[in-house]
């Protein structure tokens, strides 16, 4: 038997968010457990250990790899400077003498009598970890970073680009099913995260990055103008690192498709609130999908929480379902059965099904893996 | 560890999506493949622990075969009547698998020997390092660092050649201080198995920032590949480090009678059983959502290779990235928008455990498959060259005349079986189009018999072959593998008009019934003979063409049957397809049908 498989996408109105903050490398944390912080401010720091460079020192300086100590300037762990001497040869005639430079500022990493090569480590390269969203440090992780935590409206999205992005939630369209165009990109949505509708185009999304948008949330997209925006055909999805001086979020899929009627409200009714998004994807096991976080101006507990659950039960008559697959993609329809047994579908695979029936009264047989389940 | 007393044995393979459960009984003196069940696998959060996912698998096992298998959590061990299980055995691919880093002195020798012996342990190679991959210390440095591989395979150097490019590797990888993928706590394992002047260096270098691990040289001569010391070292690791890191594993580890083995190592020891059992070649694909393996075994060479980001579900979409769109749609029988087509994998990327529910659907997945089958399989060609296999020896001037022509060990004309696994394959509503699917992407030549895997059960045949073959291979034959037929194809480089005399055929079938045809140039043509039939077939090629002997000469051989019977086909290799579109998909559409492939 096989288990119908819902991505179980979360949105919710009002619920409490974690988001982890973690340094690629151990370092320092510089909050405190229960500090208020503003998504911009820096919850840990650390040092990138410097690029290695490798120097062939006996190629240039014609000796043997292992006498190479004994023509050394410096040795393991010492500071140099860029174009410092490092190491030379002491021949008779001080006119031949072959002299080693260090072709950047860092440290001497190793010294080998056997490769007869110097590698030179640059300096270490800073890095910070931001809080990401407005909210208060839950936990601290000892050199690792922090677990901040905040009330907000959260949605999770089918796909994305580019990397974590803070700004004002604007509208830019009357209604989910209106397209994005570029009249809608106006200057005073420099720093904003737009709102669009059931689609936008690769000049469209030009024209804002322009303008300095700092995030696109849209129902749909084609893959013919991701290839344009990455420059590339994406072909694992894991993304997040695009360097694209903007992220984009796709709500529902690939194509015009209108944004869901609810999750267009819910994002109006949170117009003109600081807003933290994330394009990261990766679908693999352990998903990843791209998140809207909302924060609410709320510093108290969360009270008559509503919030949808990830979908934990099983399909049940009833249940309100969006269809993920042509023929009927897009369609959002309640479950009139559920056949126990498998049926043959139009391709003659023998799966099992689920009757969809829509709000106009029609209906129709679809496989259960080609719908997930959604809340009202 | 040989187990012969076994009656009832439960096996799973623990998938990245799902895991699989599958039992097999003793019955009447005849293992069988009787049940199965699968559920989710557990490894992510919420569950973190893989156990879950397996003993959910046997709970749906337990409800359909009506067998009592758990106590609780506890497997009931030894079986008696309808109650427990003799031993239970599992793959796992979970998590990603096992992924390495391999290391090699000169990219076209040893290197190429580590990868080898990396992919026949049934690893993902993320990235091959050599001293001369033209890439800057830098560059190979950063790598290094940034893949955060499970374990590196460090080879380079004959036993008594070069110490220093080995030594310069070391000196990389001590630079980069790599961290493993799991368990940041600890050191990463790097298996040396280099020149053994080398050893003393490498460990001065790697044994402080590294769980060093040394074995013997995986290319002590020139003329020699040594990978069998390699493999089970990776294989050692693998459980000691990277399982034993992975959540749940640890007690999944103590419930198994054998070790869990990697999914395409054991995919890869049932193949070379079968060839070995019957002494013929084999060719073995399972194309899966996120990756395609493809293994070969001619005489005593074994190679597996894996195309880790071509498949039907996660990675479609490189499919069309790496393939083409060109490539794509010339096996669409049907006139399709190319926005539409690249929206279509896009939405079956993101949402991957959706199915085709339309017959137009269907057949483009079936043109994204055969795609994903040929890049593969062009993969594995290209890596199975030169030196192959354990200790054999072969002529210092022939080892350098492989290498310089880069030829194939991949013999399509020496080919005696192909088997197909995975769902776009195994669960192909029809199974002529499992076959038409193999034949386009494989493009076999001469006669070849064609098969696939019926419910995707060979990982876990794999693993119970290391302790009882016999029951493997009884299930592998009698449950595993569905014979479709046989395929009669030109070789390579026939290349003709369209309906230019081609060849002519006699067939004498099992009944005493004689076939007495012909077939033009670009066409296939399919004759019933079931599976348990054999027949004789006669083809003689007109002059300009060869099936196998030389141009225009005949051939005589015995076939064998399948759910499909003998496929003829005279459509060239490669297939030659009309270049205009309409012309193209009538092409198409006429072959489907001669094979049966689609409704009418």
């Amino acid at each position: 038997m096989t288990h119908a498989y819902t991505p179980g996408l979360r949105i919710a109105e009002k619920t409490k968010v974690t988001s982890r903050r973690v340094l690629p490398l151990m370092g320092d944390v510089i909050v405190k457990k229960g500090d208020v912080l503003k998504a911009e401010d820096v919850v840990a720091m650390t040092h990138l250990p410097g690029k290695v460079h490798a120097l062939n020192a006996v190629n240039r300086l014609g000796i043997q790899p292992k006498d190479l100590r004994e023509y050394m300037l410096k040795k393991v762990g010492d500071p140099v400077q860029k174009d410092e001497p490092i190491a030379e040869t002491k021949p008779w005639v001080k006119m031949l003498k072959s002299v080693l430079h260090s072709p950047i500022t860092g440290t001497i990493e190793t010294i080998s009598t056997v490769t007869g090569q110097i590698l030179l480590r640059e300096p270490p390269k800073p890095i910070q970890v931001f809080a990401y969203v407005d909210g208060t440090v839950m936990e601290i992780m000892e050199k690792e970073g922090v677990v901040m935590e905040t009330t907000a409206t959260f949605i999770q999205s089918i796909f994305g680009v580019g990397g974590e992005a803070v700004g004002e939630l604007v509208i830019a369209v009357n209604t989910p099913g209106d397209i994005l165009t570029a009249e809608r990109i106006l200057p005073a949505y420099k720093d904003k995260i737009l709102v669009g509708g059931a689609f936008i185009q690769h000049n469209v999304i030009d024209k804002a990055k322009k303008v300095g948008v700092r995030g696109i949330i849209v129902g749909g997209f084609d893959d013919e103008d991701l290839r344009k925006l990455l420059g590339y055909d994406l072909g694992v999805a894991i993304t997040g690192s695009e360097d694209i001086g903007i992220t984009l979020i796709i709500t529902e899929g690939f194509g015009q498709i209108q944004m869901a009627q609810r999750t267009f409200e819910l994002l109006k009714s949170r117009a003109g609130a600081k807003t933290s998004i994330n394009g990261a994807t990766q679908i693999r096991a352990g998903v990843v999908r791209p998140e809207i976080i909302i924060p609410h101006n709320t510093t108290g507990k969360i009270s008559g929480e509503k919030m949808d659950k990830p979908i934990d039960r099983g399909m049940e008559v009833g249940d309100p379902v969006r269809i993920i697959r042509v023929p009927h993609f897009g369609k959002i329809g309640r479950i009139k059965s559920l056949p126990f047994s498998p049926q043959k579908i139009e391709t003659e695979a023998t799966v099992r099904i689920l009757e969809v029936e829509f709000s106009d009264g029609a209906t129709a047989i679809v496989p259960r893996t080609n719908v997930e389940m959604i809340e009202t | 560890m040989i187990k012969d007393d076994l009656n009832v044995i439960i096996a799973t393979d623990c998938g990245s999506t799902t895991t699989k459960a599958i039992l097999i009984e003793k019955k009447d003196g005849v293992y069988r493949q009787t049940f199965r069940g699968e559920s989710p696998t557990t490894v992510e959060a919420p569950f973190e622990d893989v156990t879950r996912g397996v003993l959910n698998a046997f709970a749906e096992m337990e409800e359909l075969s009506g067998r009592k298998i758990l106590d609780g959590e506890k497997i009931i061990t030894p079986a008696e009547g309808n109650v427990g299980v003799d031993i239970y055995v599992s793959t796992s691919s979970a998590g990603g698998g096992l992924q390495m880093m391999v290391a090699g002195a000169v990219k076209a020798m040893t290197a190429e020997s580590a990868q080898r012996a990396a992919l026949g342990a049934g690893a993902i190679v993320m990235d091959v390092i050599a001293s001369n991959d033209q890439r800057l210390p830098h560059e190979k440095i950063d790598r290094i660092r940034h893949l955060r591989p499970d374990m590196i395979l460090l080879s380079g150097g004959t036993d008594g050649g070069t110490v220093t490019h080995v030594v310069e590797l070391a000196e990389y990888i001590s630079a980069a201080n790599p961290k493993p993928r799991l368990g940041m706590t600890f050191q990463l394992p790097v298996i040396y198995a280099g020149n053994k002047e080398a050893r003393e260096k490498i460990k001065e270098i790697l044994s402080k920032k590294t769980s060093l691990n040394i074995t013997e040289n995986l290319r002590p001569t020139l003329e020699r590949e040594n990978l069998f010391p390699a493999r089970q070292e990776i294989q050692k690791l693998f459980l000691e480090h990277v399982m034993a890191q992975a959540p749940g594993y640890k007690k999944l580890m103590s419930w198994t009678g054998a070790p869990i083995m990697p999914t395409p190592g054991a995919v890869g020891l049932i193949m070379q059983t079968i060839a070995r059992k019957n002494n013929i070649n084999v060719v073995g694909v399972d194309i899966g959502g996120a990756t395609t393996d493809v293994f070969s075994v001619y005489g005593e060479i074994f190679n597996r290779t894996v195309s880790a980001n071509l498949g039907m579900s996660y990675s479609i979409s490189n499919v069309l990235a790496e393939a083409g769109l060109e490539n794509i749609l010339r096996w669409v029988p049907f006139d399709i928008d190319e926005s539409d087509l690249r929206n279509r994998i896009k939405n079956k990327m993101i949402r991957p455990t959706t199915i085709p529910q339309t017959l137009e659907e269907l057949k483009i997945e079936q043109a994204i498959s055969r795609e994903a089958l040929r890049v593969s399989f062009e993969q594995h060609k290209s890596l199975a060259v030169g030196l192959k296999g354990v200790q054999r020896e072969r002529d210092i001037s022939e080892a350098f005349k492989q290498e310089i022509a880069g030829e194939t060990l991949v013999d399509m004309l020496k080919l005696d079986l192909l088997v197909g696994s995975g769902g776009v394959l195994s669960h192909a509503p029809r199974r002529s189009q499992a076959m038409l699917m193999m034949i386009d992407a494989f493009q076999p030549e001469g006669i070849t018999r064609i098969a696939v895997d019926s419910i995707f059960m060979m990982p876990h045949l794999g693993v119970l072959s290391t302790i009882n073959e016999k029951a493997a291979t009884e299930v592998f034959e009698k449950d595993c593998l569905i014979h479709l037929g046989m395929c009669v194809s030109l070789v390579k480089g026939s290349i003709g008009k369209l309906q230019e005399k081609c060849i002519s055929y006699k067939i004498a079938m099992p009944d005493g019934k004689k076939i007495n045809e012909s077939l033009p140039y670009g066409d296939l043509r399919v004759h019933p003979l079931s599976i348990d039939q054999a027949a004789e077939i006669e083809v003689l090629p007109t002059k300009n063409f060869d099936v196998g002997a030389g141009k225009g000469k005949p051939i005589v051989k015995k076939v064998l049957g399948g759910v499909v019977g003998i496929v003829i086909d005279t459509r060239g290799k490669p297939i030659t397809l009309a270049k205009d579109k309409a012309s193209r998909t009538e092409q198409l559409q006429q072959w489907a049908k001669a094979i049966g492939a689609y409704p009418d």
